[in-house]
């Protein structure tokens, strides 16, 4: 094999172990908005708290008892923004409930920073960086981590809405509120339940992201590397999510890898978003978005 | 109502609905539908059928609305303060108008949300039930909801309803933007579900001749208001619903060139 595509092919390879993880913070915005039609600003933040929280109690006592505690807070967490935030604005325009979204996130990232401070942390998860070298191509175990658990996840979360009787209803409700209401689904225990994996999805990829760059409220902002994905794959597509996050995670290393050197550097920031304009003059729903059904 | 000493399953006692805190749309009706009945609610657009309907069904605080006087009691028990899937469960669902099918998911899978409130083990097999109702359906199981025809996501809409096992079904303008012989097929699946699985019928429509024909007991709605009510067979002799709402006078049909809509008035309005 030659060395350019060796080289290519690790790039490819890396990127698309991180795609994963893009995919697991992007499955948070399409959940939620599926079930509710509401874009979550807070998601990032989501994932902010959630890591935080993680951080500081990790410390102390072992991880498993710490990922409990965490589960629980944002369990918690869901429930309070379902009765306090959703209830009251429930059939209102979905831009109000955006907003409400961003009050959220400033919520959260206020009550993160004064419980556990502003400092930046280091997430621990008790394993060793290391690299491993396979046929030629350098490939590191916290990447293969955080694919294989970014994996089981997305695959428990497809299972659950399409073989299940709860994601079924789930389904329904992203589908039509008031149809869902009016054949009994309860549309408030739908949205916690929502919301409550959403949560769920957080934690992972909170944990994930963490231990490889800390625990900052930067992090928070790792949810704007979610839009490209969100637009790519099309924000109400589950498989788009898992499929934008590959696409975006390769693509942008194969840039930066391969063009970059060509250009001074620095694409990887900004060709996520390239590629995200690219599709939204093609395919304005996304590769895998839901398409609008009009009878004619 | 004489329709007997037993009690109505269903009664809606004067009942009041406000939109958005001021907007009274609902201004005290009443109406009582008897078990196994079928009983229409006619009115023009806008006279409130339709919101009489989500009353029941508790569905209006999706829209804002609240029913604020009355009462709604169904099997004598009172109904107005449920949430709606409770109404659900205990026998009252609605066929709401314009369909409202999951357009994204299947037949099938429309099928079983129907069946939402339900926890016995008997939900797969009243699928063949459904089907055997609505033959199309069943040819169309595994089809995207959006992209079958109106008539079948009318089909689909009432079989999804009978799901949750209803003693009552309240249907909203089952006939909107269906051709006559549909809407002639999909009465005659709704009087055999009256007839064979025992399901009492309320039936909000605009299409007055049809409606009067298939109910047994109307109510005339105008302007938020029950202003006539009777065995439909009366209803349909009376001079100002074979007017107003059939289109007929005593010299037969009318060319729409001599209504002069100021000459006459409805007599129920003075």
């Amino acid at each position: 094999m030659s060395e350019t595509l060796l080289f290519a092919l690790e790039l490819t390879i890396s990127g698309l172990l991180v795609g994963l993880m893009y995919s697991l913070v992007a499955l948070g915005f399409v959940l939620i908005y599926k079930a509710s039609g509401v874009f979550n600003f807070a998601q990032g933040d989501m994932t902010f708290l959630a890591a935080l929280a993680l951080a500081s109690f990790v410390v102390k006592i072992p991880l498993w008892i710490s990922l409990i505690v965490v589960l629980a807070i944002m369990l918690i967490l869901a429930m309070a923004v379902e009765r306090i935030v959703l209830k009251p604005l429930v059939a209102r325009p979905p831009l109000v409930l955006f907003m409400a979204t961003i009050g959220v996130a400033f919520f959260l990232q206020g009550l993160a920073q004064g419980i556990w401070g502003t400092q930046p942390r280091g997430l621990e998860l008790g394993l060793a960086d290391q690299t491993y070298d396979v046929a030629g191509m350098f490939i590191s175990n916290m990447d293969i981590l955080g694919a294989v658990v970014a994996g089981i996840l997305l695959i428990a979360l497809v299972w659950f809405f399409q073989k299940t009787k709860t994601g079924r209803a789930l389904r329904a409700v992203s589908d039509d509120h008031e149809a869902a209401l009016a054949v009994g689904i309860p549309l408030r225990k739908a949205w916690g339940i929502t919301w409550a994996i959403a949560g769920i999805v957080a934690i992972v990829a909170g944990a994930l992201w963490g231990s490889r760059v800390g625990v900052q409220a930067s992090l928070a902002l790792l949810a704007l590397k979610a839009l490209p994905v969100l637009i790519i794959g099309g924000i109400d597509s589950i498989p788009g999510a898992i499929l934008g996050g590959l696409i975006i995670g390769a693509a942008e290393n194969l840039a930066e890898g391969l063009i970059g050197p060509a250009v001074g550097g620095g694409i990887k920031n900004f060709f996520p978003y390239l590629l995200a304009l690219i599709v939204l003059a093609v395919r304005p729903y996304g590769l895998f978005g839901r398409e609008i059904i009009e009878r004619v | 109502m004489t329709q007997g000493a037993k009690p109505p399953l269903l009664r809606v006692n004067n009942i009041e609905v406000i939109y958005e805190h001021v907007i009274l749309v609902l201004k005290g009706v009443s109406l009582e539908v008897p078990e196994r009945g079928i009983v229409s609610l006619l009115g023009a657009n806008g006279a409130g059928k339709s919101t009489t309907l989500k009353a029941i069904s508790n569905l209006l605080h999706a829209e804002r609305g609240e029913v604020t006087k009355g009462t709604i009691e169904f099997a004598g028990m009172r109904i107005d303060r449920m949430h709606p899937a409770q109404v659900v469960k205990q026998g009252v669902v609605q066929v709401m108008e314009g369909r409202r099918v999951f357009e994204h998911l299947t037949v099938e899978d429309n099928l079983l949300c129907g069946a939402y409130t339900r926890n016995d083990k008997k939900v797969r097999g009243d699928l063949n039930v459904v089907y055997r109702y609505f033959r199309r359906l069943e040819q169309r199981r595994q089809a995207k909801a959006g992209y079958i025809s109106g008539g079948e996501q009318q089909m689909l809409a009432i079989g999804r309803a009978l799901m949750s096992k209803p003693k009552i079904m309240l249907l909203d303008e089952p006939s909107m933007g269906l051709a006559p012989l549909l809407v002639e097929e999909i009465f005659n699946i709704i009087r055999s579900l009256n007839d064979q699985e025992n399901v009492t019928v309320l039936l909000a429509e605009q299409n007055a001749a049809m409606a009067l024909d298939f109910a047994q007991y109307a109510y005339v709605m105008e302007n938020g208001r029950v202003v006539l009510d009777g065995e439909a067979a009366v209803i349909s002799d009376n001079e100002d619903v074979r007017e107003f709402y059939l289109g007929l006078t005593e010299i037969g049909k009318k060319s729409y060139r001599d209504v002069k809509h100021y000459k006459r008035r409805k007599r129920w309005l003075a």
